[in-house]
């Protein structure tokens, strides 16, 4: 371990910020090709239909059209795969129809993709559009989550290999163990949830502009991705057919992902296919109409849960089950996230002994869904610490009493759905959020609103979460069908100036800052003399992406591990130089140094020797100074923290002010503190968006999307939301990195739509809210409240 | 049938043939290569497509270029000084960290700027309901606005000094 040199915990302004300040930055659609082309989709109408015609002879003979491509053109080739194989209880393997490119006879959701037109403009690919004629047989849409295995019901199943559209049942934790707990429970609490669909909406809509080059028989995609190196691998071995060295992917600024954009979609990949037919750069962004229809959306849940309890209010067990909706195909990561990103995670920070979950994943005629910000372990965080702290009004116990009496104190900690957690110091983060959230003035508080005929409530959370996604071994055991390390590359050049390579993706998390705080701390050298690479095939050696928290935890540590290699062998490149012994060399400050001796050597120097290695140990050494290293986590990172909000409400209007929003989080070590908080603020806004605002309606006779569009879907503004109070505890550090850090951007997300709903059961003296709770769901609640006081 | 499209872009004149249909902002990306004004919705919702026309903050998606004839225009392009010094509230909000993934903060700071020098805003901490309810025409998906809110007053102080 070298000494650190001080970037490591700085508030360091964003390198970034320059050029998205002042309109510089590069987003896939700021980028125009020689010869650029435009692809426009044809989307069904329709939730559930067959295609009896599809002609597209007229729409092929209009002005400036180069192409139109259906599924028949796609016929060949394979379906976008997903990413992890999850299995039954009876053992049978999940149901996973093909996910065609482009509909393969029949649509099964509005904004399914019937055909692509290419053409000069965009205005003619739309005209062209919509001269293309298609006779669609409408079927019954299978809608409702928690009715979708009702086949009798739902007429024509979504997929035929699916009859009753369940994709799987899955189970995880002791079930008989389970029962046998709740039977000497002195009190059980029952609770039914439903996790809201949501729709991601990251600000910069897909984009996509492919290109083939006839010359090196070889394309390269510009996309708006979170992980370049997998959307080639899955486009290329599993749909197209493509040699990976013949596809350069790169995602240049990306304006926000959230999750949505880690999926390899159909568009894209229709686009690649056809680049080599027009010959011509084909690009596409998406409407934001689109956007609602066809990105991947998140958690759609419907649970049951009982958590039994000893007379002290201690846990027994724990008992959920699920129905996920993962809509009409399975998507990239579909079918992880509500079995191994939720069930395992209903542990929560407590030592429950028993726990027992079933998850039922039913195709739906709706968007597909997969993971969103937190992807799972908010459904999770939610079941758990909203029965909690129903459980603690129940008995009379106070809620963070209720949560401390069962949290784990001892680490590490087997927990009994599959989790090993690390390290945590939950007490801490509880402690300090009480006193950041002054709960102790609450009572006052709460009386002055009261006079104000105002109704107060608090609401706790204290969540947990794994991140840093995760030994490839465990995930492979689990079904993942990919590798979950990071990759990373130190190029040192001739002057000492240094280009990192991640396979990370910054898409507004700031890495080419964090990054490069990280080298300059380990190095020595200033920031100025690093860059961040990233996003790009043809320049990072590989990479596994951006999403589960992991960039630096994972990402962070691939660079770590290059870097020591460069200063593992820069001191025998030194110990050459200054003619001592390879052990005696120490590097510090920028410097090799002989131990105990004034010798010493500068960084740059020993980067100059070995690209001009005229005085320099060829006989143990290559010249070069360039190293990179692949970093496969021994296990998750497990951040933790406490959450508490307060909410005033009016009765008489349902108007819910969130007064005040306290977080208090365990992240391990912190890089850069400004970031962390930011990242925090971000998931905070989602988090309480989806308790209060946000909503994914679909039409349950017809499929339709009710909620397509900013008027209709209530996306969180400035004035929806208050001022945070957030606050990183001195914190636990992981101890499986090197870093000790533990990952922080999903944790606002998960940890506040419990302590919101808390919140306002709270006030309103309910047993339950669901989500999410907007001013009619409130009032409605206040009112049957009041009604039944009297 | 195109029209001829004269204006004043970011201080100088620019004339261009523009179709009678295209949007401003198609106008400002496609035809001026402008990309730092950005589409985020089609329903006028989300402000990422904010410009300054004749010194007034507009949603760029919603006019026709042809309604900019004559016009000055200030996009985000503009809006730093000509040596490459940073408007205030550009400094503000990379001080603040008021933005993350950069997508929406062209037109955050094109309103923000709007917001100071057209809007009797109390701009202290004491305001920030007043500065909350200014930003209401602008979505942000990456700061939960905390630091935007924080990085407006900023900018605001600044910009009086």
């Amino acid at each position: 371990m070298n000494a650190r040199q001080g970037f490591i915990g700085q508030s360091t302004e964003r390198r970034e910020d320059g050029r998205f300040l002042t309109g510089k930055g590069q987003y896939t659609d700021d980028i125009s090709l020689q010869g650029q082309t435009y692809a426009w989709f044809l989307r069904s109408p329709y939730a559930h239909a067959r295609i009896t015609k599809l002609d597209t002879a007229a729409a092929a003979k209009a002005d400036g059209v180069l192409g139109i491509f259906t599924g028949e053109d796609f016929k060949a080739v394979g379906g976008l795969p997903c990413g992890w194989l999850i299995n039954s209880l009876d053992g049978s393997p999940m149901k996973e129809p093909k996910h065609p490119v482009l509909a393969d006879g029949k649509v099964r959701y509005v904004g399914d993709r019937v055909a692509m037109v290419v053409a000069e403009t965009l205005e003619q690919a739309k005209a062209a559009g919509a001269l293309i004629e298609v006779d669609y047989e409408e079927l019954t849409a299978v809608v409702d989550t928690a009715k979708a295995y009702n086949a009798a019901a739902t007429g024509e199943p979504v997929h035929v290999e699916a009859p009753d559209n369940r994709c799987y049942i899955w189970g995880i934790g002791d079930k008989d163990g389970t029962d046998a707990a709740f039977k000497t429970a002195a009190h059980v609490t029952t609770l039914s949830f439903r996790n809201n669909r949501l729709i991601p909406n990251a600000m910069e809509p897909r984009c996509a502009n492919a290109s083939y080059d006839s010359n090196a028989d070889s394309y390269t995609l510009y996309v708006s991705n979170q992980n370049p190196h997998v959307e080639r691998l899955l486009m290329c071995a599993f749909v197209l057919g493509i040699p990976e060295h013949k596809m350069r992917v790169v995602a240049p600024d990306v304006g926000g992902g959230f999750g949505s954009k880690i999926y390899l979609y159909g568009e894209e990949t229709a686009m690649v296919y056809a680049s080599k037919t027009i010959r011509r750069p084909i690009k596409w962004t998406c409407d934001r109409s689109e956007a609602f229809l066809s990105d991947a959306h998140g958690r759609d849940h419907v649970s049951t849960a009982k958590l039994a309890l000893d007379k002290d209010g201690r846990f027994l067990a724990l008992r959920a089950d699920t129905t996920a909706n993962i809509g009409a195909y399975l998507s990239t990561f579909a079918s992880c996230v509500p079995t191994i990103l939720h069930a395992t995670l209903l542990a929560g920070q407590y030592k429950t002994p028993k726990i027992y979950c079933e998850v039922t994943a039913v195709f739906t005629n709706t968007a597909p869904v997969d993971a969103y910000r937190g992807a799972g372990r908010p459904e999770a965080t939610y079941l758990v610490e909203r029965i909690v702290e129903t459980a603690a009004h129940e008995l009379g116990i106070d809620p963070a009493e209720i949560r401390r009496r069962n949290f784990i104190t001892e680490f590490p900690y087997a927990s009994p759905v599959g989790l090993t957690y690390d390290i945590g110091d939950y007490d801490a983060t509880m402690r300090r959020a009480i006193e950041l959230a002054d709960v102790a003035g609450f009572p006052a508080r709460r009386a002055a609103s009261e006079a104000k005929g105002l109704k107060r409530g608090l609401g706790y959370s204290a969540y947990i979460e794994a991140c840093g996604i995760a030994p490839s071994s465990v995930a492979g055991a689990l079904g993942a069908r990919a590798g979950l390390f990071e990759a990373g590359e130190v190029r040192v050049h001739p002057t000492g100036k240094v280009t990192i390579f991640t396979g990370s993706h910054s898409h507004g998390q700031g890495h080419e800052t964090t990054f490069a705080q990280v080298v300059a701390d380990k190095l020595g050298v200033p920031m100025d003399d690093i860059s961040i690479e990233h996003g790009d095939t043809g320049k990072v050696l590989f990479g596994m992406g951006t999403y589960g928290s992991r960039s630096l935890a994972v990402g962070g540590t691939a660079i770590v591990k290059a870097v020591d290699k460069i200063i593992a062998k820069g001191k025998k490149i030194a110990a050459h130089l200054m003619e001592a012994a390879d052990s005696d060399v120490i590097y510090e400050g920028g410097e090799f140094k002989v131990a105990g001796t004034d010798k010493k050597v500068p960084f740059a120097s020993v980067a100059l020797t070995a690209y001009v290695p005229h005085n320099f140990p060829h006989d143990k050494l290559e010249p070069g100074l360039n190293e990179n290293a692949f970093y496969d986590p021994s296990n998750f990172t497990y951040p933790a923290g406490s959450y508490i909000c307060e909410v005033e409400i009016d009765p008489a209007t349902g108007k819910t002010r969130i007064e005040r929003m306290t977080a208090c989080d365990d992240f391990g070590n912190i890089v850069n503190p400004m970031i962390v908080d930011g990242q925090v603020h971000g998931g905070l806004a989602q988090g309480i968006g989806q308790a209060m605002m946000e909503h994914g309606v679909y039409d349950t006779e017809t499929g339709q999307l009710l909620t397509g569009s900013y008027m209709d879907y209530a996306m969180p503004r400035a004035d929806d939301l208050p001022s945070f109070t957030v606050e990183t505890a001195k914190g636990t550090p992981c101890t499986h990195n090197p870093l000790g850090v533990k990952g922080c951007g999903e944790a606002g997300a998960i940890g506040s739509p419990p302590a919101v709903i808390n919140a306002i059961c709270h006030a309103l003296g309910i047993k339950d809210m669901p989500m999410p709770a907007t001013p009619f769901a409130v009032w409605t609640a206040a009112r049957s409240a009041s009604t039944a006081a009297r | 049938m195109s029209i001829r499209l004269t204006l004043q872009v970011n201080g100088k004149s620019v004339a261009r043939d523009c179709e009678p249909q295209t949007l401003l902002v198609d106008f400002i990306r496609e035809d001026l290569r402008l990309t730092g004004t950005h589409v985020g919705c089609d329903t006028a919702q989300c402000g990422a497509c904010t410009v300054h026309l004749n010194g007034r903050a507009v949603k760029s998606c919603s006019m026709l270029a042809v309604q900019a004839q004559g016009a000055q225009l200030t996009t985000i392009e503009g809006l730093a000084a000509a040596d490459g010094t940073l408007h205030p509230m550009q400094a503000a909000f990379k001080a603040c960290h008021g933005l993350q993934c950069g997508f929406c903060t062209p037109g955050m700071v094109m309103s923000a700027v709007d917001l100071v020098q057209q809007h009797g805003c109390d701009f202290s901490p004491a305001g920030e309901t007043q500065v909350r309810e200014a930003l209401e025409g602008n979505i942000c998906r990456c700061t939960g606005y905390h630091n935007i809110v924080k990085a407006v007053q900023q900018g605001a102080a600044a910009m009086k000094n």
